[in-house]
């Protein structure tokens, strides 16, 4: 028997209580219903026991003596006693002192009616203070950063804040100043709170000193209505609360899902609500005229582009888009162009992401399995800027349990500090790279690190317990280097498991569901057999089909009639935004359906509205594959409608009936088509017992459905009561209380050797060149994407893009003191501010993507080559 | 100048050597940059958390919990005179309120020229000679309102220099030794002490577990 499987026996309040060895004596407690009081104890953080609220008598050699329950590991044989005279006593004096210099200020604070402090007040408080002196007094509020108030006469000095800032999200910039009666939270002067995780200090807060700015004064908490969701800003499915108040979303709360989010959220996704009630939202269908952007109702808008399709071959009808949207848009869009008009040229992603193959081919881990993988091997891009969760779970890892971090990339990340080995390779030399970590010889000219120490720690694990993350690092190069490394890489390690990288909303969705070309749902090749998509679809495509970057190459031989772009920027997004500006000026008719006016909007021929987030029902898929719903709280914007709604009456147009009314239909349809999702239905995942989503395949070993316990009874209460978030019953049974029915999947990826399966990459190996540099382009959290730029306080933390250069670049450069410098490449020119970067190989300079400003992606193209750039101080 | 000079910095890397954890060398740090400038400017908090290898919030967090640490701008004398038990029978507090006229500032307050700071302090274990002060933490007392004054022209003369010397600067004298054991030594022995430790922790854990099973 190991020790974490011996239990221990407890007396609380003369019950007796099982426990385990190294449990806090407080989560034992209120494991057995006893809930002690508490103010500075959080499951998620280490326990520091300075409020003393949770004084509870504890028997020791000189009988009862007050402990504090949150700081006290359980024994055998331990007797307690929570609420006797002397206990409540205690917690009566403890609410008192904590209560003395309190402003008292609930009607205008925006915590009252969710405060623990009011609420643990009037259960276990004194109803009078005795204190009458002159409390003390603080400038009220100060902004700590764009996103967050505080207030430092409300704190009570209970370390949860910082606590999270140093140890979670490993950036201390807000600490306790002063001692005793002085002592607050502050920043240092003139740095700003400006963490990417800021707004979980207040969602932690036991009273109302921090308060985030978007929600400030907007709602009293028992006004809200709420719903339970799955963010969509990045890829890793953070489980969520949407709360609204008059048909309006006011804040988002992060529900501790063990297996995905644990509680946190990064702000982009908590703040990026904002995008929803955006002025900038499309309100109804239009045509774009030569007099501009012109009305339009939904019949004549849909009957045009089926006129368009009709007469349109299907080898020149694209799709573009689809990673921001719901499972089910997605398997609808899907079954539309390749089941209907037939073309395969579909694709999700905008030439930012990998090789569908990869994701779809490989065997997949969950965040679980990387996180306690006896080696992770990160090939990716920085998480913290494109899955920030992700690298909070994969942090906190490295930090708490060990986990063994190799790294293979272009520059330091977030994560270089916790990597055993650290790799860096010039751009375009990945492969090589992984060739040399098994053995091959390389030109040391072209890397950086120990690759030694790293074969050694490659060697010293078993194969099958690596788990690799891959990612696309580099938008300004080819994607086929990195993605033959991650291949090399899972082929070699026999038994390795794959964790995506790819950031985009619902794009791992999209790939599991055929929105990709040569892939049809279930994460199958379009070749390979196909029976039950014969039964179902009227046709299938005959022909391979192109990807994003294909199709707009083709638009330019004017092969393409027809273009949908499904929530697709692609000139904000696209890297290269001059050919998507051309191509797009060559298609005939260009459908887009997005939520939001963007930069391509005017570039299309129909603009169709879709409804938001939490405007519709329906599920999402994360890097991990589990599907997750998405929770509806608000009635659709104006005229707008869901993707899948539009696809099924864009059929009907064409005489064509897709079968679906609702999404039962859909999931129907989905579960025989697919072997991977067999067994999965949006009832089950509507079910009281899948509250993490459902990782597929479904199989005995891997379903993993729990029930959430309630990580922090008294903050955020509401959560608790939250309303199961599937779509409204139809004929379909919904599954009762527990887990739902599931039945075992058949599905087993058909892996073979990756590498076989990609492209050769015979294209010239350059290495540093005299008086160019390499480019590297790589996302940051808030770029000018449209997501963020329409949303008020997200689009205020965007900062101008800057670059890096190693030491010896800049001295290249002749830089000295500012960094300004001109970059030229692809017949562009572009000034940005650079610093040092020591962790860049020379010759290398790296740039962050600056989206909708459309700057950076002027400076390469995507020729498969690695972009150069000459550079000049400015 | 309020970043560390060539030299401090040299100094401040001896001091950073002499720990097995980078952070501990924080309030040595702290020290070091008031040696220098008189109190610990905001440039050489930034500084030292670089040094160290924490954040400068966390570096303000440490030194505004303590006494000795000033992070605004003191005189070049920081007179504290003693208000504790011991010196306030003695009469601490009518020293106090004498300072302030002599000196023409309320306590807490820096001289116009910079050159006095006057602060109220709890025991500093001068109580033999209560009532006591210190300046720049060099013991005076029993001092009375004219000794008091004396001792004030006299530092503004110049005549204490060699007694006293500007805030900031704990000792005069300087370490020209590496430290007794070396670094490795502390660092094995630490070691060796955990697996001890953990070897006796491990034995208890098994002759309970023995006990339990019986």
């Amino acid at each position: 028997m190991t020790d974490s499987e011996k239990k221990l026996k407890l007396t609380v309040n003369g019950k007796e209580v099982e426990s385990a060895p190294g449990e806090m004596l407080i989560a034992a407690a209120e494991k057995a219903g006893v809930l002690i009081p508490r103010f500075c104890y959080h499951p998620r953080l280490e326990p520091v026991g300075v409020c003393r609220m949770c004084l509870v008598e504890v028997k020791g050699p000189r009988g009862f003596t007050l402990q504090p329950a949150c700081y006290i590991a359980v024994a055998d044989g331990m007797e307690v006693v929570t609420d006797s005279d002397k206990a409540k006593k205690a917690q009566d004096g403890v609410l008192e002192f904590l209560l003395a210099n309190h402003p008292l200020d609930c009607p205008v604070c925006d915590k009252g009616g969710e405060c623990p402090l009011q609420d643990q007040t009037l259960t276990f408080g004194p109803s009078e203070s005795r204190f009458v002196e002159e409390k003390r007094h603080f400038e009220k509020p100060i902004a700590i950063s764009k996103l967050v108030y505080l207030d430092r006469e409300r704190c009570i000095q209970c370390d949860r804040c910082t606590r999270f800032a140093a140890d979670i999200a490993g950036e201390a910039l807000i600490d306790f100043e002063g001692r005793g009666g002085e002592l607050h939270i502050a920043t240092f002067p003139d740095k700003p709170f400006a963490s990417y995780f800021s707004g979980n200090t207040a969602q932690i807060c036991p009273v109302g000193a921090l308060t985030t700015t978007p929600y400030r004064f907007k709602a009293r908490p028992w006004d809200l209505e709420q719903v339970e969701s799955t963010c969509v800003s990045c890829a890793v499915g953070c489980q969520m609360v949407v709360q609204s108040s008059e048909n309006e979303i006011v804040r988002y709360l992060g529900i501790d899902s063990e297996a995905v989010n644990q509680s946190w959220l990064c702000d982009k996704g908590r703040f990026g609500f904002e995008s929803v009630s955006s002025a900038e939202r499309i309100p109804s269908p239009y045509f774009n005229e030569a007099s501009g952007m012109v009305e339009t109702g939904w019949s004549q808008a849909l009957d045009k582009i089926a006129k368009a399709l009709k007469s349109a071959e299907p080898e020149s009808v694209a799709v573009i888009g689809g990673s921001h949207m719901a499972n089910e848009d997605i398997y609808t869009w899907v079954k539309l162009a390749k089941g209907v008009i037939g073309t395969d040229s579909v694709d999700a992603q905008l030439d930012d992401g990998l090789d569908p193959k990869i994701v779809a081919l490989s065997d997949r881990a969950t965040i679980q399995e990387a996180t306690q993988a006896k080696l992770l091997i990160l090939m990716a891009g920085d998480l913290r800027e494109e899955l920030p969760i992700l690298f909070l779970r994969i942090r906190s890892a490295a930090k708490k349990a060990g986990l063994k971090i190799l790294e293979i990339s272009l520059s330091e990340t977030s994560l270089s500090e916790e990597a055993e080995v650290s790799l860096r390779y010039f751009p375009g030399h990945a492969e090589e790279l992984v060739n040399g970590l098994f053995g091959a010889e390389i030109d040391p000219q072209l890397f950086a690190g120990d690759l030694q120490a790293a074969r050694a720690l490659v060697s010293s694990v078993d194969p099958a317990s690596v788990v690799v993350v891959g990612g696309r690092e580099n938008l300004a190069d080819s994607s086929l280097d990195p993605e033959r490394a991650i291949a090399k890489l899972l082929d070699t390690l026999v038994g390795s498991k794959f964790l995506s990288g790819l950031r985009r909303g619902n794009v791992n969705g999209a790939i599991d569901l055929g929105m990709v070309p040569g892939f049809v749902p279930g994460r199958s090749q379009l070749q390979a057999g196909n029976e039950a998509l014969r039964a179902k679809w009227k046709t299938l495509p005959r022909k391979a089909g192109r990807n994003s970057k294909e199709i707009l190459e083709s638009a330019l031989k004017g092969e393409i009639k027809v273009l949908f772009l499904l929530g697709a920027d692609l000139i904000s997004d696209f890297s290269d935004s001059a050919l998507a500006e051309k191509a797009l000026s060559n298609i005939p008719m260009v459908v887009g359906i997005d939520t939001l006016t963007n930069r391509t909007t005017s570039h299309c021929s129909v603009v169709l509205p879709a409804t938001a987030f939490a405007e519709r029902h329906g599920s999402t898929t994360n890097i991990e594959g589990r599907v997750s719903t998405l929770g509806k709280k608000l009635v659709g914007f104006s005229l707008s409608r869901p993707e899948w709604m539009i696809a099924v009456e864009l059929a009907a147009y064409m005489g064509e009936d897709l079968g679906f009314e609702n999404l039962h239909d859909i999931w129907g349809e989905i579960q025989e088509v697919s072997q991977l999702h067999r067994g999965l239905s949006i009832a089950a995942l509507g079910a009281p017992g899948a509250k993490e989503g459902i990782v597929v395949p479904l199989s005995a070993s891997k379903v993993q459905i729990s029930t959430r316990r309630v990580l922090d009874p008294i903050a955020t209460p509401g959560i608790t009561s939250v309303g199961v978030s599937g779509p409204p019953s139809s004929s379909a049974a919904l599954p009762g209380e527990g887990d739902p029915v599931l039945s075992e999947s058949t599905y087993s990826p058909q892996r073979s050797k990756l590498l076989e399966l990609l492209a050769q990459n015979d294209r010239a190996k350059a290495g540093p060149e005299a008086d160019n540099f390499a480019l590297v382009v790589s996302k940051r959290l808030y770029d000018h994407g449209v997501e963020v730029m329409s949303a008020k306080h997200l689009s205020e933390l965007v900062a101008p893009s800057k670059g890096r250069v190693s030491p010896k670049g800049w001295g290249q450069i002749g830089l000295n003191g500012s960094g300004l410098t001109r970059l030229q490449g692809n017949g562009a020119s572009v000034e940005l501010e650079l610093v040092v970067d020591p962790s860049l190989l020379d010759g290398v300079v790296k740039v962050e993507f600056d989206g909708a400003l459309g700057e950076v992606s002027k400076l390469f193209g995507v020729d498969n080559s690695t972009s150069r750039v000459k550079m000049e101080k400015v | 100048m309020s970043r560390f000079t060539k030299e401090m910095e040299t100094r401040a890397y001896e001091l950073l050597a002499l720990y097995p954890e980078k952070r501990s060398a924080t309030i040595p740090l702290c020290h070091l940059a008031q040696e220098q400038n008189g109190y610990l400017t905001e440039e050489s908090m930034v500084q030292i958390a670089d040094l160290v290898g924490t954040t400068p919030a966390e570096v303000l967090g440490a030194a505004s919990f303590y006494d000795m640490l000033h992070t605004e701008p003191v005189g070049k004398y920081v007179v504290g005179v003693c208000t504790n038990i011991a010196c306030l029978l003695q009469g601490g507090e009518e020293l106090l309120g004498h300072a302030e006229e002599k000196l023409g500032i309320a306590t807490g307050a820096t001289t116009d020229d910079g050159m006095f700071t006057l602060e109220d302090m709890e025991c500093i274990a001068h109580c033999d000679h209560a009532p006591a002060l210190q300046v720049n933490y060099r013991f005076f007392g029993p001092l009375t309102n004219d000794g008091f004054d004396t001792l004030v022209d006299d530092l503004s003369a110049g005549k204490l220099e060699s007694e006293v010397p500007p805030h900031g600067t704990l000792s005069r004298v300087q370490r020209k030794h590496p430290i007794a054991v070396p670094l490795e030594e502390i660092v094995r022995h630490r070691r060796d002490s955990d697996a001890k430790e953990g070897e006796r922790l491990a034995a208890k854990a098994a002759a309970e577990a023995k006990e339990g099973s019986n």
